[in-house]
């Protein structure tokens, strides 16, 4: 069957891109959009994939990433979507892409001003774990009432003596709304604050679109004395690349049952090791 | 005037209706039927409700069910809306603003910084599967502390002064018997020491022992803090244990208010004497 | 350049396709979309509804291609519905003038105009039967001679309730509904879009819920179906606004009518002193009479909430019946999650004390 341009109807990407431009206007504000579906599945990157449809034009290149790797199979499968549809040109560099729709990763290398990286959400909402009412939480930030956000984390130090949240972690943007920043480990959370790029999230299940513009200010939520803190992979190296300060993949050894660990960027990883004098 | 200076709430002429009302019972010296309009059956769960709270005072109101003074309570911590009157609060901006007619963020603020409510049933006051410290907290992050030894610190003082034992701070209220669930409440509504402490039947239901208990804690409190308090009761032998001054409820209107030992020594009202001699 | 990209997801999902596809079919068996449209008329039914996109050639094809997976079907559709501009909308239809092919009423014996059993696998015995053949021709019922009524102009059940004053009918509306797919739903909702998502809702979970809402957490009792009506209704549009509207096309609809027995209206502070019958609608694309129904009493529980149930709070029915949001959702936990995983286990491990 014969099929649209970047696979959606114009007006669809249409509506789309005005509620894309509303979020940019109100950082951190989740705005509702009709959301089509499409043919890969609700929860599998169609809040991203709505996203990338609706802005991919003929000069761009782009990235698709899923747990840090091009090659991942949903980011394949996606990256394929969007070629059949629109014929684009693609790569695995960072640096070479306009556009980078990611799945739980932003990339290692800093994104620059002429770069959108769009992140898949899969729950938009920071409150719900603590309000399970759209209506309700749709007031508590209207109000920006966000206690029960943090009172899940002082729970936490009460309970466990450290906040648990892993990836996903809440964060303040702006000084106004609590956000879901995606599933990115909280090691990423510290680049969206003040960069360079348009950070755009699509949640095409719960249809929502909300933004981080670029020099935004993102804080992740907090106690003085129980401060944030990333993943820790002190004293780890990268087994393939040498590399350190990197978000790493834990893996065994399958004969020796040793652990070890791998850059998790797969594309940074290869871009480091092919430069003159690697640690390899 | 040295009298208005002192004055900490000011309630004038508030009423809650339930239906549209008429002209028939717009007047305010239209008989009801109880209180339902006979002409258009609204109900006035409260009429034209006019008192003041002065600095460092308890004011009894009480009644029995149905009587509004629940209803009352209610709009004072904002949890119902008024339909009409006026509520002047000192230590949110020197009595300037009606607070009835503020933003819901507004409200929630003098809720979080000005009043402290203690609810008949702890249910609404108190995240029930939270530790007791947790549930302290939540006043306090609401107010805007962000410092959890602080917070932590402040939570031991209150929940000592209520005569929580500190090795069960971190045991959630579901594991508590009733008395103990209302001092939690009581510790969480003091923490952080707000001018004015609301308490709706907060002895209802308890045993006898521990109702006096409760009791002699709110007046200790009082006497140590400071603090002016409401306090909502079916009960005149609480009223007079605590209150300085009292105002008796029936059907949604104060039919008589003054000095509490007064009121017991020369009650005025038929419904007041009546009361009166059920407690003698 | 010493290093290059490794690409094992590219080749791994080749090769996951090309197995899914060849190992599809029989040689000499296969079947084509059109013996799915003439034999598969209940499955397309439910496609059509769920998807709610009224096509059966397309419902077919998407049988056909999903293997018989029904949320399969769907998804083919809806996804190709994306692609579709939306040119018109219908202009008001009345399902008084439905051509009625089966009507029946639980609540009255002698309806006016009749009980029309129709064709229904109501009153079949289930039992396997391995002999079954497809009729060759279409048998007809034979209407009486002195049968007075015309089929595309039946009276309803309401009708007469209303006449003996038991029943208010609604004041018409016929303001523009919100439409879901052009906006996503507010909460609190509002009727159109309780009856739009509903309509679309996944045939398991709206009769699942509308169970839950009449054996014990809602209305807890039987409601009473007016009516259960089945036909082809002609659908209008109305291109320049002019009120000079062209006929399109019929669509077969299954409507219902469910009866509630409640209060009167209250006014406040007085208790309701008389009953009243208040109703519930479904109506879905195609023949679906359990889902009608049970979509009628949703529509019923999500408009006359009772205190504390889950089938009366519009988030909780609308946010998890469609199909397609889901399966969708609760197929891709099996997704990879290595970076959270990884970040979980910094977590663990810090409540333990470190990493050993």
């Amino acid at each position: 069957m014969k099929q649209n341009y970047a696979f959606l109807d114009e007006n669809s990407k249409k509506e789309i891109r005005r509620k894309t431009l509303k979020a940019i206007a109100i950082p951190g504000y989740q705005v509702p959009f009709a959301s089509r579906e499409l043919p890969i599945a609700r929860g599998w990157g169609t809040g991203g994939l709505q996203l990338t449809l609706s802005l991919v034009g003929q000069s761009d290149t782009v990235k698709v990433i899923d747990q840090g790797s091009d090659e991942s199979v949903n980011a394949v499968n996606i990256r394929k979507l969007i070629q059949d549809t629109t014929d684009v040109q693609d790569t695995i560099y960072t640096d070479a892409a306009t556009l980078i729709q990611s799945r739980h990763r932003i990339p290692e290398v800093p994104l620059k001003p002429y770069q959108i990286l769009v992140l898949q959400v899969p729950l938009p909402e920071p409150l719900r774990p603590v309000e399970p009412s759209e209506r309700i939480t749709k007031m508590l930030h209207a109000d920006r009432e966000y206690s029960g956000a943090w009172l899940r984390l002082f729970e936490q130090i009460m309970k466990y003596g450290s906040i648990t949240d892993d990836a996903d972690y809440p964060v303040l943007v702006n000084g106004r709304y609590v956000m879901a920043p995606s599933p990115i480990p909280r090691f990423d959370n510290p680049k969206m604050e003040n960069n360079d790029g348009l950070i755009l999230l699509g949640a095409g299940r719960e249809k929502k679109i909300y933004a981080v513009p670029p020099y935004t200010k993102v804080t992740p939520l907090a106690f003085e004395d129980y401060p944030f803190e990333v993943e820790s992979f002190d004293g780890i190296t990268c087994r393939e690349s040498g590399l350190t300060g990197v978000y790493m993949d834990e893996l065994v050894n399958e004969e020796t049952g040793e652990t070890y660990y791998v850059t998790n960027d797969t594309s940074y990883m290869l871009e480091e090791m092919n430069k003159e004098g690697s640690v390899r | 005037m040295k009298q208005k200076e002192n004055i900490t709430l000011s309630v004038k002429n508030v009423s809650k209706l339930y239906g549209d009302g008429c002209a028939y019972c717009a007047e305010t010296d239209a008989v009801l039927d109880k209180n339902v309009c006979p002409e258009c059956r609204t109900v006035h769960a409260c009429r034209d409700v006019s008192f003041d709270l002065h600095s460092g005072e308890i004011l009894g109101i009480v009644g029995e069910s149905g009587s509004g003074k629940s209803t009352l309570m209610k709009m004072l911590y904002f949890d119902q809306e008024a339909s009409r009157g006026s509520y002047h609060i000192s230590d949110y901006d020197t009595s300037q603003s009606n607070v009835f007619g503020l933003s819901s963020q507004a409200k929630r603020q003098i809720r979080n910084e000005i009043l402290g409510m203690v609810y008949q049933n702890p249910v609404y006051g108190l995240e029930m599967d939270f530790s007791s410290m947790s549930n302290i907290a939540e006043k306090l992050i609401a107010a805007g502390s962000r410092n959890v030894g602080e917070m932590t610190g402040t939570g031991d003082h209150f929940l000592d002064k209520v005569n929580i034992p500190l090795n069960r701070k971190f045991d959630p209220p579901i594991n508590f018997s009733g008395g103990m669930q209302q001092r939690v409440q009581i510790a969480k509504a003091l923490s952080n020491y707000p001018p004015v402490l609301l308490l709706d039947e907060v002895t209802t239901g308890l045993d006898l022992s521990v109702q006096a208990d409760v009791l002699e804690l709110i007046k200790e409190i009082q006497r140590e803090m400071g603090i002016s308090m409401v306090v909502v009761s079916h009960d005149l032998a609480i009223i007079r244990m605590l209150c300085d001054r009292t105002m008796v409820m029936l059907n949604g209107e104060v039919i008589e208010a003054g000095i509490t030992d007064q009121i017991l020594e020369d009650p005025q009202h038929a419904y007041t004497q009546q009361l009166v001699y059920s407690i003698l | 350049m010493g290093y290059v990209a490794v690409k094992g997801g590219t080749k791994a999902i080749q090769a996951s396709v090309d197995m899914y596809k060849n190992k599809k079919y029989i040689p000499g068996m296969e079947i084509s979309a059109e013996h799915v449209k003439a034999n598969m008329n209940q499955l397309i039914n439910q496609v059509m509804s769920e998807a709610s996109l009224y096509d059966r050639e397309l419902a077919s094809h998407a049988i056909k291609q999903a293997e018989g997976n029904m949320e399969e079907a769907v998804f083919l559709l809806r996804a190709h519905r994306s692609t579709l501009p939306r040119l018109y909308y219908s202009t008001v239809t009345n399902t008084r003038e439905m051509f009625v092919e089966r009507r029946v009423s639980a609540s009255f014996k002698d309806i006016p105009g009749g009980q029309i059993l129709g064709a229904s696998p109501d009153f079949t015995h289930r039992l396997l039967d391995d002999s079954v053949t497809y009729g060759s021709e279409e048998t007809e019922g034979d209407i009486p001679p002195d049968y007075n009524y015309e089929l595309n102009n039946l009276p309803k059940v309401i009708d007469y309730l209303e006449s003996e004053g038991l029943f208010t009918k609604e004041p018409e509306d016929n303001s523009t509904p919100d439409d879901i797919t052009k906006r996503s739903i507010e909460f609190p909702s509002s009727r159109s879009e309780r009856l739009q998502s509903l309509t679309r809702g996944q045939t398991g979970a709206v009769t699942s819920l509308g169970y839950v809402e009449i054996r014990g957490y809602g209305y807890s009792s039987h409601p009473n179906i007016g009516e259960v009506r089945v036909g082809q209704q002609p659908v209008h549009i109305d291109p320049a606004g002019d009120g000079d509207a062209y006929y399109i096309g019929d669509v077969e609809l299954t409507e219902v009518e469910a009866f509630m027995p409640a209060d009167e209206a209250e006014t406040a502070g007085e208790r309701a002193h008389e009953k009243t019958f208040k109703i519930g609608y479904g109506l879905t694309f195609g023949q679906n009479e359990t889902k009608t129904i049970a979509m009628s009493v949703l529509d019923y529980s999500l408009s006359h909430p009772a205190e504390a149930s889950p089938t009366a709070d519009d988030e909780f029915v609308l946010l998890h019946i469609d199909s397609v949001e889901s399966t969708g959702f609760i197929s891709h936990l099996k997704l990879p999650h290595y970076v959270t995983f990884q970040s979980v286990l910094d977590r663990v491990r810090q409540t333990k004390g470190g990493r050993d």
